[in-house]
């Protein structure tokens, strides 16, 4: 079922993965997710404001920045996860091939099904590992075959060699970085078209989180593929393109904002914006 | 003169004997606190079974299947009252646990913030009515509805069935008893089961969602699998208030002897009965036997708390262990 580019380096020390990166030219670039003057806050503090961003299909694209620059919340207000936070507002509008999410009669949970999303912590239900892959899938009807999807989805995420003999032990009996490919299976087996990752391999040791990055590069062909990240180093491994945020400090009110946007490539060998320069170069942040 | 500098003497100073002192008698008082515990609940078990000696030895076991109880013929057994226990806090679970646990649900994922504490804390103050008090509305207020409104429809309605019989006249009988029970279980399984939904990691709640998943699924899928065994033992505890109480029951039961199919006949707890008979008991062997009934109820009072925490202790699925 595995195919052989998919092994996981369990015995080797991380390295950089070698990669071609995706630069296409802006006439080649299919735009998923549209997103103008994007405002986020929670009660009286704004998260984050005046976003406007294009994220491309079948690309990877890293969003970095210092902690607390409203990363997360952005890629939270991409799949509505947002609406589960009490007093969070969104203005502006994240169109999602041309359609607004935030939009009249527009269904979170349809939002959700079509944009999935991983999170910092491996989240695992507390359930058998194949139930686990299995339950966004029961949960919206695709019953049929379900074994097959369950081992698709495990195979997809490079897991499936490890815990075909151990379907049915609990999910919390893996490792952390086995917990946290099964949150990427589960995330995909119910297809998906889009794929956030929110810090996923914060908590992961150095292999653990190069299997993960390894994985992402598979998963790009299939999905378009946004990663929250605070390491640098992670963004220029596995990113097409890259967003730098930052905070803006207006009369003591610290705001997110995005900075830059540009292919990886250019955003860290040659940023346009002084603070990108200074925050890639390390002398901030 | 040692080498040691006085500055870094490890050796202890006056105070720290103070303290050391302190540690002794705390270990003390704590461990004789803990020990009288243990030594009053042995001293009441034995109690109780050397004042019912008399009807054991006399009955045997067989008292717990007889099912007449009169003490003008000196005949007693405890069968009616078992039946009424057990019927009682069935139906009090029966309807306190669906209600509880979407009480429970509500207030944890749903209500509104300002809402949530205020609503938390009313269904809190329902356990704090005094059962008597709550027994005298069941006099005044609710058996008088059951009898005028409720038991006829369901006699008319459900008749059929024989546990929907003839509506009693003044409404007391094992349904209201049932009722009331239910209305002093509902908080006890509600605050816990709150707590457990509560308890459920956000990330969970989080990750479900995250799948298109709905409130519903997301409950349904993930919340309550999680915590089944702690609704379980919320239910146990709750069962344990309802086996229990007597003063409420003994005012709404309406009082009786006879094992009738009907629920809306009256009939005693064994609760009930102690409170109701044993001030009036005329023989030594109907005190002794209202014993034998108080042992039997503190037997199950007993294994009720203890099924409690085995489950919780052995089946947590929070914790991966199953």
């Amino acid at each position: 079922m595995m195919t052989d580019d998919v092994t996981i380096p369990v015995d080797v020390a991380p390295v950089e993965i070698a990669q071609e990166r995706r630069t296409p030219s802006p006439t080649q670039r299919k735009v998923v997710f549209d997103i103008r003057d994007l405002a986020v806050t929670y009660g009286p503090t704004t998260a984050i404001s005046g976003v406007d961003l294009e994220i491309y299909g079948n690309l990877i694209t890293a969003f970095i920045g210092p902690s607390g620059c409203g990363k997360s919340t952005f890629i939270r207000s991409l799949n509505r996860m947002n609406d589960l936070v009490p007093g969070a507002k969104v203005d502006g509008r994240v169109l999602y091939h041309g359609q607004d999410i935030y939009g009249d009669g527009v269904d979170p949970v349809e939002v959700r099904r079509r944009i999935g999303m991983v999170f910092q912590r491996a989240n695992p239900f507390p359930k058998s590992i194949y139930d686990n892959v299995a339950w966004g899938p029961r949960v919206l009807g695709m019953k049929k075959a379900l074994d097959e999807r369950v081992e698709k989805a495990l195979t997809r995420a490079a897991l499936w060699d490890e815990v075909k003999d151990r379907l049915k032990k609990s999910a919390l009996s893996l490792s952390g970085g086995q917990q946290q490919r099964l949150c990427i299976a589960r995330a995909i087996a119910i297809e998906p078209e889009v794929l956030l990752l929110d810090e996923p391999a914060s908590a992961l040791d150095p292999i653990a989180t190069a299997a993960i990055e390894e994985l992402m590069h598979d998963l790009k062909d299939q999905y378009t593929i946004v990663i929250v990240t605070h390491n640098m180093q992670q963004a220029a491994r596995v990113a097409d393109m890259t967003a730098f945020f930052s905070l803006q400090v207006e009369e003591g009110k610290r705001t997110g904002i995005l900075v830059e946007y540009e292919n990886t490539d250019k955003l860290f060998t040659n940023p346009a914006d002084k603070r990108t320069e200074d925050y890639v170069t390390g002398r901030f942040g | 003169m040692s080498a040691v500098p006085t500055d870094y003497s490890l050796r202890s100073s006056r105070r720290r004997l103070g303290d050391r002192i302190g540690d002794v008698a705390l270990r003390g008082t704590t461990l004789i606190a803990a020990l009288a515990a243990v030594a009053l609940l042995g001293a009441i078990v034995w109690k109780v079974l050397a004042l019912a000696w008399p009807s054991i030895t006399h009955y045997g076991l067989s008292f717990v299947t007889g099912e007449t109880w009169d003490p003008v013929k000196k005949v007693f057994g405890a069968l009616p009252f078992i039946y009424g226990t057990a019927m009682s806090s069935l139906i009090a679970l029966v309807i306190a646990t669906p209600l509880a646990i979407a009480i429970a649900l509500w207030l944890s994922e749903l209500a509104p913030g300002g809402v949530r504490g205020v609503v938390g804390s009313l269904v809190e103050m329902l356990a704090a009515i005094p059962s008597v008090v709550l027994g005298l509305w069941g006099i005044l207020v609710l058996g008088p509805f059951l009898a005028n409104h409720l038991e006829p429809w369901l006699h008319d309605k459900l008749g059929f069935i024989p546990l929907f019989g003839e509506p009693s006249p003044t409404g007391t009988g094992l349904f209201t008893a049932g009722l009331i029970l239910t209305i002093m279980v509902v908080p006890i399984i509600a605050s816990i089961c709150r707590e457990l939904f509560l308890q459920v990691p956000d990330e969970l709640e989080e990750g479900a969602l995250a799948l298109g998943a709905t409130r519903w699924e997301m409950v349904r899928g993930v919340i309550l699998p999680s915590t089944r065994t702690g609704i379980a033992a919320a239910i146990i505890l709750g069962l344990g208030r309802a086996l229990g109480e007597a003063i409420a029951v003994t005012q709404v039961i309406g009082g009786g002897t006879m094992i009738s199919s009907n629920l809306f006949a009256p009939i005693d707890t064994l609760a009930s009965k102690i409170a109701a008979s044993y001030q009036g008991a005329g023989s030594g062997l109907e005190t002794a036997s209202l014993l034998y009934l108080a042992a039997i109820l503190l037997v199950i009072g007993l294994l009720t708390n203890l099924a409690a925490q085995v489950i919780v202790r052995v089946f947590d699925p929070l914790k991966g262990a199953h």
